[in-house]
């Protein structure tokens, strides 16, 4: 946790958009595209952190991906400290990647085998020729000491450590470059909770340690609360709750955050049965063709024909609360009339349907969901 | 009193390695009831998953040493032949794994693999084994039975594997379903509706779960007892509120204080249980969580019984210290506010 609101945005993006085509046949002819993000704005300021949050196949990786370039986006811009750098050149864009590292999630996927870690970690020092040889391996003993190993472990190769070690030995290959800005890819969903709880302390102190400015990627709102000082809830490509970390927690405004709510199991036995459980039925619908209008209203308990038709601006509530509802939760009769269409939107947003009525007030974590 | 069906008593399993010998369960007992759940909460490589794979007749192998004895419905599974063994798995016991990706096999289609477990326990042929397939994908929840029996595992997602991996496992009507870790490799909405799901079949199916996990949120409102297992031993032992509402070890308060809660305020730090679990072939002297307890003292060098200590009849932990200090201290480590021991 940082300083929250000041600051110059480090990253930014403006309608971002990732679609992969999809080809079949001899001639492989695009038949289709899966809209994986659809016109995405976001900013990230210096020393913050801001949560994505969202289902498998909300696209919340890819836009991972997208901001530190792994991914070409379709369409939009990325300004890196107000430089665009969505068509930078791999040769112009190497200094940046020094700037922007990522962590991810499967600690026993992502470190190679058959690699000592200190080369893991010592490598991306080597290509980007940074000291010589004595000093890299004094480099990356201290980062092993940083993230909580030991410099004895230079020498060893992955398969000796434990998934919350491995994920330790990823989070020092990121740290490396002393970049301004990680991503951070579920990383901790596959750990033990005891372990994530280790893990997230970590990334807490590096974050002070080393002043950083992370994208923290995860599915479960429980851990993106610890860490986030804002919060960005994705479905389907597109942003549909952007909120202070908080505030998202006590007056959720999108059905499906309240949903997303719900569904964090809450250790306290009582308070578990008590409270009513919104069980989204299905899946995430496809990103091929995804549903007209609102994209959650198939799942919506609130929708009515309008979220069949138009889809819903992302509307400002004020105190940098943005929302993409056409009935919003927990927002009161002034609230609604000041609330404007935010500048972040997307494009294909009905500008003029700014939402009319709310659906009352709703607390999915201590109970008493959705009284309308 | 409901129906008693499993009967563990004093189970250990121990295996003979390279490196020495593994005591992966110590001393295990519990009983289960039709219509109860069960939760079997710790770590990795706390012997819980070694405890199911037991009953299960999964870690019959050369390597292995068996003491105790776990009986179903009065008669031993450690003792009958592996023949025998098979007429229970599956039949009476069933088994849902952690990972839907690679427990279901990627070239069959879903509907044989049902098809196949069903044959491979009844004698029916094969037009009514699929109908029961179909049957039973629709019972789990999955759209469209009819026609997504016949798609291959890659075109269901993670969720729908999970569902047919639990069809597979209802598929002869157990009385006992085993859930190891079945949501842990799930989305959050997705792992609601899964325990959800498991919740309503066992009283559709009238069956007994023992459901395992890492994360106490989870069994908080399915479960009606819980253990709580530490390097092969039960270290706590108690129906889910009094755990919830009384912990008494040390270590389920760390498991607690590990979970960044929702229905509280947020904590400056979530509590970490410093350090490893032990190795089970090199275990510490007395209390074997005595390296990593903040309120370890001289005693703590004996182990201690697994015991009632507190009023609530069938509490049972092993832990020296006095139930009064604990009631006082537990809290700093279950909100995670300080690290420090009192």
């Amino acid at each position: 946790m940082s300083t929250n609101g000041a600051g110059a945005p480090l990253i930014e993006l403006r309608h971002i958009k990732k679609y992969f085509p999809i080809n079949k046949g001899v001639l492989q002819r695009e038949v289709a595209r899966v809209h994986a993000v659809d016109d995405v704005s976001l900013a990230v300021r210096e020393g913050e952190t801001v949560g994505l949050v969202g289902e498998s196949g909300c696209g919340k990786s890819t836009l991972g991906r997208t901001i530190v370039r792994l991914l070409e986006p379709t369409d939009g811009q990325i300004l890196f400290r107000g430089q665009q750098i969505e068509e930078l050149g791999p040769r112009r864009l190497r200094p940046l990647r020094r700037e922007m590292q990522m962590v991810f999630q499967d600690p026993y996927a992502s470190l190679n085998p058959r690699k000592r870690v200190g080369s893991i970690i010592g490598d991306p020092l080597k290509i980007h020729s940074i000291g010589d040889k004595s000093q890299r391996k004094a480099t990356v003993e201290q980062l092993l000491e940083a993230v909580g190993l030991s410099p004895e472990h230079y020498n060893r190769f992955p398969h000796e450590f434990s998934g919350g070690q491995r994920q330790r030995i990823g989070i020092a290959r990121a740290l490396a470059l002393r970049p301004k800005l990680i991503i951070a890819d579920e990383p901790v969903s596959a750990l033990d909770v005891s372990i994530q709880s280790q893990m997230l302390n970590l990334l807490e102190d590096l974050q002070n340690e080393f002043q950083l400015t992370y994208v923290f990627i995860a599915h479960d709102l429980g851990v993106v609360r610890h860490v986030s000082d804002r919060i960005a809830v994705m479905y389907l490509g597109k942003i549909v709750e952007l909120s202070p970390a908080e505030e998202l927690y006590e007056r959720p405004i999108m059905p499906y955050t309240e949903a997303l709510l719900s569904a964090v199991p809450i250790p306290d036995p009582d308070l578990a049965r008590k409270r009513e459980r919104i069980v989204l039925e299905g899946d995430v619908p496809s990103p091929i063709n995804p549903p007209s209008g609102c994209r959650f209203h198939p799942r919506c308990r609130y929708a009515t024909q309008v979220c069949k038709e138009i889809e819903p601006p992302l509307t400002d509530y004020g105190n940098g609360h943005l929302a993409a509802c056409h009935h919003p939760l927990n927002v009161d009769a002034a609230t609604l009339a000041a609330a404007t269409v935010s500048r972040q939107t997307p494009r294909s947003a009905g500008e003029e349907a700014k939402p009319r009525d709310t659906s009352g007030s709703s607390d999915p974590v201590r109970g008493d969901a959705g009284s309308s | 009193m409901a129906e008693r069906l499993l009967d563990v008593e004093g189970l250990s399993v121990q295996f003979a390695t390279e490196d020495g010998l593994v005591r992966a369960v110590d001393g295990v007992s519990f009983e289960l009831e039709r219509g109860q759940v069960l939760g079997i909460v710790g770590e990795s490589g706390s012997g819980k998953s070694v405890t199911a794979m037991t009953i299960m007749g999964l870690t019959r192998g050369v390597n292995a040493r068996f003491e105790g004895s776990v009986h179903y419905q009065g008669k031993d599974l450690l003792q009958i032949s592996d023949t025998e063994m098979q007429d229970y798995r599956g039949n009476e016991i069933g088994m849902i794994f952690q990972d839907p990706m690679t427990s279901l096999n990627p070239v069959y289609r879903v509907g044989e693999q049902i098809v196949e477990a069903i044959q491979a326990h009844e004698d029916v042929d094969k037009r009514s084994a699929r109908r029961r397939s179909v049957e039973l994908l629709r019972q789990v929840g999955i759209p469209n039975p009819e026609t997504r029996v016949d798609d291959f595992p890659h075109q269901f997602s993670g969720g729908m594997r999970q569902r047919a991996m639990i069809a597979m496992a209802l598929s002869c009507n157990p009385a006992i379903l085993i859930a190891d870790e079945p949501t842990t490799a799930l989305d959050v909405t997705i792992q609601a509706q899964i325990v959800e799901l498991i919740g309503r079949l066992k009283d559709d199916f009238n069956s007994a779960v023992i459901m395992i996990t890492h994360d106490l949120g989870v069994v908080a409102d399915i479960a009606d007892e819980i253990l709580v297992m530490y390097a092969g031993r039960v270290v706590e032992r108690a129906s889910t509120r009094d755990l919830f509402y009384d912990p008494q070890m040390p270590y389920t308060w760390g498991l607690l204080g590990s979970i960044p809660r929702l229905d509280r305020p947020r904590p400056e730090r979530l509590y970490s249980i410093e350090g490893a679990p032990p190795s089970l072939i090199n275990m510490p002297k007395g209390c074997k969580f005595r390296p990593r307890c903040p309120h370890a003292f001289d005693k703590c060098m004996e182990e201690p019984r697994l015991e009632q200590r507190v009023e609530a009849a069938g509490h049972l932990d092993r832990c020296w210290l006095d139930v009064e200090y604990k009631r006082a201290h537990r809290d700093a480590m279950i909100s995670g506010e300080s690290t420090e021991a009192a």
